[in-house]
Formats: C-alpha cells, sequence, structure tokens
C-alpha cells in the first residue's frame, strides 16, 4: 500500500504540473509582448494539455528522484518505507515510463532503474505523530547543473545576499530551462544552505515567507531577476522567473552561506499522505 | 519573423535563408546526438571510420528521449531537448565533418559553434525545452537505433517526424546569436541595479 501511494504521487507529478505552476505559467503568458517569448509559453501551455491527454511525461527528463519524508514516530509500517520508495521508483521508471537517470560517475553504465548509490535522494524526518508523508521532487539535470553556493563575508549583509542570486540567475541564463523558481537558502552552512534552497522551490507558488523582511527580500528578488529581461528559455521576455523563495537557518558567526537552487518550469512535485493504517491522499503543495 | 516547413536533407540554402526569430517546422529523418555520441562520432571520424548514419543535410537533435522496447519495436514516451552547451567543444567539428545544417536543443550555444554555424551554411535552432509530450506528437517512428551501449539518453536515435516543432531560429548563419544578445543586455542591467 505504501508502494502503491509511492508509485502513484511519481506518477502523476510526472505527467501532470501542480495546478499553481500551471496557473503561473498562463499568467506569464498575458504579461509577456515579445512573439517568441509568447510562442514558447504556448508550446510549454499546449505540451502541458498534450502530456495529460495522453499520459505522458510533461518532460522527457523525469529528473533525479528526490524524496522529503516526514516520518511519524507511531506510522506502523515504518520498516518498509525505504524498500517501498525503491520499488515505487523502479517500477515507475518502467510502467510511466520515466528516463532512466542514474549513472555511475566512473563508468558511465546507466543503472537503467533509477535506482544506485544514493539515489533515488531521500530526506528523513522524524516527527511526532502516527502518520507518514511523502514529498516527491522530480529534479532535472538542467536546473541542477546551474545550483550555485555563495560562502560570503556576514558583512556583506543583504545586498550581498541579492548580488549572488542575480549573479547565479546571470549565470543561468537560459540553460535551467527558464521560467524557472528559484530558491534560496540563507544561512546553515554550505550543505545546508543547498538543501534549503532546494527544498524552498518546492513551496508553493504565491505563498511568502512568514518573515515580513524575508517575504519583502523574496518580492524584491523577483522583480530584479525578471527585470533583466531574459525571459521565457533566454530568448528575452519578462519572466525568468515565476517566483523566488528564501529560507533561512542561523548561521556561525564567520559565514553568511547562500545557497541557490532553481527548479525549471517543469515544477513536478506531489505530497502523499498516509494515515496509520496505511491509507492515503495525493495532493499536490 | 517568418515561418518554414522544411524537409531533410535540407540543403545550404535553405538553411542560410534562415534568419533568428525564424519559427521552423521539420519534417524527414532527424537524429539525436548527447555528448557521448558527438564525442564517439568523432573519434570514428578522425581515424577514418565511417560512422552509422548519413548526416549530410541531417538534422542533429540534442536530445535523451525516453523509449521503450514494445512488441520488438521502440516506442518513443518523451522527446524534448537537452542542454546544448555540453555539445559546444565538440559541435564545430561535428558541422563540419558531418555536413549537419541544423542542430536542435535548448540553451544554446557559443563562439566556437556559431562561427561553424556561419562558416557552413547551417542553424541553431531551438526546441522549447521540457515540451517533451508535443514533440513525442510529432514522432512517426524510429528508423534505427546506435550505439546503445552507450545506455538509453546518449545512443544516437534515427527518428521519423512529423512537423517537428516549433523551433525557433537562435542562431543563424549571419552569427547572429540571440542568447549573446539577451545575456549581454542581462549583464548592463544587472549593473544598473540598486542592491540592498
Amino acid at each position: 500500500m505504501v508502494e502503491e501511494g509511492i508509485y502513484r504521487a511519481i506518477r502523476r507529478a510526472a505527467i501532470r504540473l501542480p495546478f499553481d505552476v500551471q496557473k503561473a505559467l498562463e499568467d506569464a503568458l498575458e504579461r509577456e509582448t515579445s512573439p517568441m517569448a509568447r510562442s514558447t509559453l504556448e508550446a510549454i501551455l499546449r505540451n502541458l494539455r498534450a502530456a495529460e491527454e495522453r499520459g505522458l511525461p510533461v518532460c522527457q527528463d523525469t529528473g533525479t528522484p528526490t524524496f522529503y519524508v516526514e516520518l511519524g514516530e507511531g506510522f506502523s509500517l515504518k520498516a518498509v518505507v525505504r524498500e517501498a520508495i525503491l520499488s515505487a521508483v523502479k517500477r515507475a521508471t518502467e510502467e510511466v515510463p520515466l528516463r532512466p537517470n542514474a549513472v555511475n560517475p566512473w563508468t558511465n553504465e546507466n543503472s537503467g532503474d533509477n535506482t544506485g548509490r544514493g539515489v533515488p535522494i531521500i530526506h528523513w524526518d522524524v516527527v511526532e505523530g502516527d502518520g507518514l508523508r511523502v514529498r516527491y521532487l522530480a529534479k532535472g539535470g538542467g536546473s541542477e547543473n546551474v545550483s550555485a553556493l555563495y560562502m560570503l563575508s556576514p558583512s556583506r549583509g543583504i545586498a550581498g545576499i541579492e548580488r549572488a542570486v542575480i549573479d547565479a540567475a546571470l549565470r543561468a541564463g537560459p540553460k535551467p530551462c527558464p521560467p524557472v523558481i528559484v530558491g534560496v537558502g540563507v544561512g546553515g552552512g554550505a550543505d545546508a544552505a543547498l538543501k534549503a534552497a532546494k527544498r524552498a522551490t518546492m513551496r508553493p507558488l504565491g505563498t511568502r515567507n512568514p518573515d515580513p523582511v524575508v517575504a519583502e527580500l523574496e518580492e524584491r528578488l523577483l522583480e530584479e531577476i525578471n527585470s533583466l529581461g531574459m525571459g521565457p528559455m533566454g530568448l528575452g521576455g519578462r519572466t525568468y522567473a515565476l517566483d523566488v523563495h528564501v529560507e533561512w537557518l542561523h548561521r556561525h558567526p564567520a559565514s553568511l552561506p547562500v545557497g541557490v537552487s532553481m527548479t525549471c518550469w517543469a515544477a513536478r512535485r506531489a505530497l502523499v499522505e498516509f494515515r496509520p493504517d496505511g491509507s492515503y491522499e495525493i495532493l499536490e503543495p | 519573423m517568418a515561418e518554414y516547413r522544411l524537409a531533410t536533407p535540407i540543403s545550404e540554402e535553405e538553411a542560410r535563408a534562415l534568419r533568428v526569430g525564424d519559427v521552423v517546422y521539420v519534417s524527414g529523418i532527424i537524429v539525436t546526438a548527447r555528448d557521448q555520441a558527438h564525442r564517439r562520432a568523432l573519434e570514428l571520424a578522425r581515424k577514418g571510420e565511417e560512422i552509422p548514419v548519413d548526416l549530410e543535410g541531417g538534422v542533429v537533435y540534442h536530445c535523451g528521449p525516453i523509449v521503450r522496447e514494445e512488441g520488438g519495436e521502440w516506442r518513443i514516451y518523451g522527446f524534448g531537448p537537452t542542454t546544448s552547451a555540453r555539445m559546444e567543444d565538440l559541435e564545430a567539428e561535428f558541422i563540419e565533418r558531418f555536413g549537419v545544417r541544423m542542430v536542435v536543443g535548448k540553451g544554446g550555444m557559443f563562439q566556437k559553434t556559431t562561427e561553424a554555424l556561419k562558416r557552413f551554411g547551417a542553424v541553431y535552432a531551438q526546441h522549447p525545452g521540457g515540451v517533451s509530450a508535443l514533440a513525442v506528437a510529432s514522432v512517426r517512428r524510429v528508423v534505427a537505433v546506435h550505439w546503445l551501449d552507450l545506455g538509453v539518453p546518449e545512443a544516437m536515435w534515427v527518428v521519423e517526424v512529423d512537423e517537428f516543432g516549433p523551433l525557433t531560429v537562435t542562431i543563424d548563419s549571419t552569427g547572429r546569436n540571440l542568447y549573446q544578445e539577451v545575456l549581454e543586455e542581462a549583464r548592463r542591467r544587472a549593473e544598473r541595479l540598486a542592491l540592498g
């Protein structure tokens, strides 16, 4: 039952984008005036319909399967969760189908089933309660390749953080398949900043960080990035980013890490919530 | 900006007539190649050996498809483009050696490729990134696959397509590179931002 729920979440994410992402892409088309930006967004929107009608993956890069697990201490089936994730990934690779994306870096051998050393990527959190929540992210290679880490001097402050994110966007240019969702992780440490950044790309669009200073920074960064004019797929236009999400952690006195992670417009995510008896519901947030 | 419907093989004249911003739909045969396939093709050609496909007037597509074997036939489930920047080191020689007239991918290419497109009379066109299901709809059939030992995404897939597109010409044979223009303007604008 756990495997089935996870399989369905993977399949749903591969074939249908979350409603908020679809809506943001439609809104982007409204804003654009340049013919190339418009034709790019129109093709993206037609592709979403084609994928859903034909039951095909939205994008051929079905990503590195990435899971964020919130495991309830009392969840009765906790011993099977890891195995369920692995078998759901293998089954989805065969049946959806997904592209096999797990390659041995030394031999370049593709494992063929999206599993391997460290793949799928699974982040575990043990939480109170007796349920289980599994968030799935299909992370494409093009957008992962533009991830960036800046270890700033703390004296650089907010302007330094802004400069780092703008720099990451300029370096990324057309490569991550814009319009992107930009995730920024501030503080923590090198690995924690990047982890927070990637997790931030999964926050539903249109939501702001509860901290008003951070929320204002998100809005400012969104406006600044889009003002650069790189547009959809880097052909020029008003929408490079659908949104910017910033998360923060306390920092070491000597460090100001800024992690930047981007997700392509095909922001494929799903959440599956299991009740204590193992029954489940698939949600999009 | 004009709209073209081209059939493969594409002539030098047809390729040289295309300009940045033009939209193209391609019918005929296209061949996928990512970095590994580019590397292998060039290694063979440098040794004077043949590659298994004729790319004269051809369209090379930066794509790692989703493919499944069903009843002895290959069926494509995903056919969007991959990031072309990875092929930059190899593409100029690839165009020169094999007579390619159109390189299709996403995200653009740089100076070396731009110069080769100008010199040999070819263009780079962008298929919208991630637009995979729509591309599948244009696939007629898989004609052949070579070098499957490289893995499904990296193998060379020879595919017959009908009205494959919309492809936007983004680097043309006059040396115009739209990505470079957009990025230079973006850098100028970034310098003018008042941050903090």
